[in-house]
């Protein structure tokens, strides 16, 4: 059984955070000293998100089952 | 010659042989393929039925045909149903139909309907049933063939948009017998293998007995009791399987599938790329507001009244100088005018101012002598000039 991936790192959640941000930073209510912090969490998550976004190559894995129940993951050939 | 041959006619033979035929085969069902299929201009169909072996001319009459729930035509399989009948001007016999129906087709089509009725009722294609389609998976888990082309189509469109997606495929085979359990049991697999954001289902193109396995209620009911999103993607753009109503969104073929699970790379980059200069825009905006704040609380009225107070109080200590020094000035040429005069007036009762105009001091043992009484014969004294003292005796007194 694999690990369910953290949430936190999914592209899903660290773009939905980068749209919080730009949201609170273009409300303009935040305290400059917040305001400063988010803007540098901003561009952190982003250069994350393209550095996820930059891998070129897709990888397909096969999912199998053995006989006790317990599930393989291969590197799928070129099928 | 008392052999006397039994000689009928040939109308005869044919009302035997009509009449033997026709009882023998009242009403049959024959399954066999159209083919020289003729629509007579009045109305009536000529056709002949046909299987490796033989073949079978078929008529249905005009008053029959509007009962057909489909265009027959050459090549199709049928089931037939009629009766025999013989023709005899002509010496043949044919199949007077009454009713046709495509074989196997019409078999599944009511398997179809009947499921898709009974799901229906018990609620599985309610829209309020399906789950979301993540925006933005990591992992997609692909339920098809590893040898199809569907797989190929995937392959390629998720390569082109988004190859940093992760994908997991559980290979099953999408047609035949043992195909629908295989695809139950991967969506089952891909549930409890965890991790998988949305699951793509589906093969490509085919005749309905090919896609048939996605019409299964296993199938069905599989990708209902999913945890996982199901985005379903049998081939055929037209024609919709029962895996298509039942789940959470059916995309017409399996390339459109991928399309709709991943956005396009380019674009999110352009998109997150947006997102920074949005935000920086919105931190420079708020950086220049608190600068122009700054700026004019530094002119404002309240913020200067310190500086003002000081130029003020410097101001003041200037004037009170300037005024002291006035008043300074007044009391002390008051001061050095009276000095002027007093010295004077003093240089004027200074004995030697006399002694110069020529007079002179005597004394006699110190002391000034300023009667002529004083002195007598013989004394000494001494006289004193403005520029010095002599000492003199006295000659002769009074």
């Amino acid at each position: 059984m694999a690990a369910k991936k953290l949430d936190k790192n999914s592209l899903e959640h660290s773009l939905k955070r980068l749209e919080e941000i730009v949201e609170s930073l273009e409300h303009g209510d935040v305290a400059l000293d917040d305001a400063v912090n988010l803007y540098e969490e901003g561009i952190r998550i982003s250069k994350e998100c393209a550095e996820k976004l930059r891998s070129t190559e897709l990888k397909i894995k096969k999912l199998s089952k053995g006989i006790e129940g317990q599930f393989t993951l291969n590197e799928s050939d070129e099928v | 010659m008392s052999t006397e041959k039994n000689v009928i006619t040939i109308t005869e033979l044919t009302r035997q042989i009509k009449q033997s035929l026709e009882t023998s085969f009242p009403r049959i069902w024959v399954e066999g393929e159209i083919s020289n299929f003729k629509q007579h201009t009045s109305g009536h169909l000529y056709f002949t039925l046909k299987d490796e072996g033989a073949q079978l001319p078929a008529v249905m009459w005009r008053s029959r045909v509007a009962s057909l729930t489909f265009p027959p035509e050459d090549g199709m399989k049928v089931i037939a149903r009629g009766s025999i009948t013989v023709y005899p001007p002509r010496g043949s016999y044919q199949l007077d139909v009454e009713q046709i129906q495509p074989l196997g087709i019409g078999e599944l089509q009511l398997a179809f309907d009947r499921l898709k009725q009974k799901l229906a009722a018990e609620g599985l294609f309610d829209p309020v049933n399906k789950k979301p389609i993540p925006e933005f998976p990591d992992c997609i888990g692909i339920i098809t063939s590893e040898t199809g082309a569907a797989l190929q189509d995937i392959r390629s469109v998720l390569s082109r948009r988004h190859p940093s997606v992760e994908v997991i495929l559980a290979s099953v085979r999408v047609q035949g017998a043992g195909a629908a359990e295989e695809i139950a049991e991967a969506i089952e697999h891909m549930n409890h293998y965890g991790g998988i954001d949305v699951l793509i289902v589906g093969r490509g193109g085919g005749s309905l007995e090919d896609l048939w396995a996605f019409n299964e209620e296993r199938v069905a009911r599989a990708i209902y009791a999913s945890k996982i999103p199901i985005i379903s993607a049998v081939g055929h753009e037209i024609d919709f399987s029962i895996a298509d109503f039942v789940a959470d969104l059916r995309a017409p073929t399996p390339s459109a599938a991928s399309e709709l699970v991943v956005r396009d790379r380019t674009e999110l980059l352009e998109d997150i790329g947006n997102l920074c200069y949005t935000m920086r825009g919105a931190i420079d905006t708020q950086i220049s507001s608190f600068r122009g704040r700054v700026a004019s609380l530094l002119t404002s009225y309240s913020f200067n009244r310190p500086r003002d107070l000081v130029r003020e109080f410097s101001q003041r200590v200037d004037e009170i100088d300037r005024s002291l020094g006035v008043s300074f000035n007044h009391i002390a040429g008051t001061a050095l005018h009276r000095y002027d005069s007093l010295k004077h007036q003093l240089q004027a009762l200074n004995p030697h101012g006399v002694l110069k105009r020529g007079y002179s001091i005597v004394r006699k043992e110190g002391r000034i002598v300023s009667s002529a009484w004083s002195l007598h014969q013989g004394d000494e004294a001494e006289i004193q000039f403005h520029d010095g003292t002599i000492s003199v005796q006295v000659e002769k007194g009074k």
